[in-house]
């Protein structure tokens, strides 16, 4: 073997630095989430239990759970997915597929800047627009709150994932005289689906976590909801109201709210995770 | 569809003055220019196909010859910024006139791709998109059938007969590019447009390919893009050599390997350059 040189050595010793470095930086990152993570479990498995997750808030000493904040979340997801996975789907398929020229830049410029707005100011835009007018707070306001954040994220994602498909397989369903839209929504979209259902999944994980949007529009409730038409409750709302309080008992209950919430959007990657690793396989 | 009717009578009146043969024209293409953006791909081409042959379009690589054969059912108004100058009409009608219907002549003539592109879907779901997108078949019986003819006819019906729902990606390459063809098949066109459909296959596979297409020749006209030469000699009935965009000679196969009027093809065929 030959004798290292000097600078061998050195270019060696270098790189040892570099890569230590950067798993230094990686540990801290992931570190950090592992001991956020830990700190909640620890805070907030004390206030979990059953009774927890079903029952209604009470007031303070009576115990009291977020059965139907987690109802409620579920709800305006629901709400938010149904508005807004279709019109992203849309907005993805036209900028890939049909649109041309100034027009297409334009919009994905646009996409990309709401992409950028602060989550409050859309639940600042949707109560002038909607809350308003309407004269009350509601599950479908909150929902539409949701849903114009996640429209950018899905329509993003779903215009990239139908780059993806080979431009042969677009040949070769026009070649066997389909009309445009028969090809995008017969082959091109199904080609591409588990990528979009990947971005779908990604930003309902997005919205899941958001507390901004809701608070002028869903508003927060104490009860089980009833109808879309009224106020409802929703986890990151509840957390919020009890953090922001006085009693150590409802702290307690936001730790435990958190811990759930956490668990919800961890599980929704861990979903995501599995739906990449199948395109793969 | 009924392509007797064109060999009752000789209404094809300007075109018979150059026939060769007794068959018919069946696509005619008259001084045709192309671009892509400003460089111009193809240059004052006319040429013409007679009906349920063979015709091989061979020359070196950039020539035009793909580029071509995408004119011959449209395929090239996918890519942006191109233009078409000068005529091709198939059975009389000029594709390019403005009423023209793309979805129609794309029925009419069917293409086979270099790369096999089979849609993620299951064997039967490939073969049966045409059908149903075109609404072919009236009934789930007929689908089948029409199905199963068309795996006959490409050779591959033997071999994924016992497995028809399952994913068409699953097949080798030279079972995808018959796949391919059987889609293609499936929906009765009259032209088969083939652009390097052996390229990409093992010697074998090719040779079915190629044993294939000798077959189709008795109810198709096809037209096959091929880099291989000797491909050429065994396949087809008629060859045309591109160079530079521009069409220098079409005579028939035997004539151009044997004895080219060209000096270029000669050139070319005798490797002496490409």
């Amino acid at each position: 073997m030959k004798v290292l040189s000097s600078s061998d050595r050195s270019r060696r010793s270098v790189s040892a630095v570099m890569t230590s470095l950067t798993a230094l930086c990686t540990f801290a990152a992931v570190g950090i989430l592992f001991v956020i993570l830990a700190y909640i479990a620890m805070r907030g498995v004390a206030a979990l239990n059953l009774r927890f997750l079903i029952d209604t808030p009470r007031p303070v000493g009576e115990g009291g759970g977020i059965g139907n904040a987690i109802v409620g979340s579920g709800l305006l997801l629901l709400l938010s997915c149904v508005v807004g996975i279709p019109i992203g789907i849309a907005c993805g398929v036209y900028l890939s597929e049909f649109g041309g020229g100034w027009l297409v830049s334009g919009v994905r410029f646009l996409i990309d800047t709401l992409t950028g707005i602060p989550s409050i100011v859309t639940g600042v835009f949707v109560y002038a627009v909607i809350v308003l007018r309407m004269n009350h707070f509601s599950a479908f306001a909150g929902g539409i709150a949701l849903a114009l954040i996640m429209i950018p994220i899905v329509a993003r994602t779903t215009e990239e994932m139908i780059k993806l498909v080979p431009q042969s397989l677009r040949e070769g369903a026009l070649a066997l005289g389909a009309p445009q839209w028969r090809m995008t929504l017969g082959v091109v979209l199904p080609a591409a689906a588990s990528g979009i259902a990947t971005g779908a999944m990604l930003a309902i994980a997005r919205v899941s976590g958001e507390t901004a949007p809701l608070l002028f529009t869903a508003f927060g409730s104490r009860f089980y909801p009833r109808n879309l038409n009224e106020p409802i409750a929703s986890l990151t709302v509840q957390i919020y109201n009890y953090a922001i309080s006085p009693y150590d008992e409802w702290h307690a209950q936001a730790w435990a709210a958190t811990l759930v919430l956490m668990a919800l959007i961890l599980s929704i990657n861990v979903i995501v995770r599995f739906l990449t690793r199948q395109k793969f396989s | 569809m009924t392509p007797s009717a064109s060999f009752a009578a000789p209404k094809f009146e300007v075109n018979a003055q150059a026939s060769p043969g007794p068959t018919a024209t069946k696509i005619e293409v008259d001084q045709l220019n192309f671009y892509y953006g400003k460089t111009q791909a193809l240059k004052d081409i006319s040429i013409k196909v007679p009906e349920r042959q063979v015709m091989a379009f061979i020359g070196p690589s950039g020539c035009g010859k793909t580029t071509f054969l995408r004119t011959l059912n449209r395929m090239n108004d996918v890519i942006a910024a191109t233009r078409v100058e000068g005529t091709v009409t198939i059975d009389g009608e000029d594709i390019y006139a403005p009423g023209a219907d793309v979805v129609d002549l794309r029925r009419k003539v069917g293409m086979v791709f270099q790369k096999s592109n089979p849609f993620p879907k299951s064997i039967f779901d490939n073969v049966a998109y045409g059908l149903r997108i075109n609404r072919v078949t009236s009934s789930r019986s007929e689908l089948d059938a029409r199905v199963e003819e068309a795996l006959k006819d490409a050779a591959l019906w033997t071999e994924v007969k016992d497995r028809l729902k399952s994913s068409a990606l699953g097949l080798s390459g030279g079972q995808q590019q018959r796949l391919c063809i059987a889609r293609a098949l499936a929906i009765r066109p009259e032209v088969i447009l083939m652009d390097e459909p052996a390229s990409a296959l093992d010697p074998i596979a090719t040779s079915k390919i190629e044993e294939l297409i000798v077959d189709l020749k008795k109810q198709y006209t096809i037209v096959i893009v091929t880099h291989n030469m000797q491909q050429a000699a065994r396949v087809s009935d008629l060859t045309a050599f591109f160079l530079l965009g521009k069409l220098i000679e079409v005579n028939s196969t035997e004539k151009m390997f044997t004895a080219p009027n060209e000096r270029l093809t000669e050139d070319y065929i005798t490797g002496r350059f490409g």
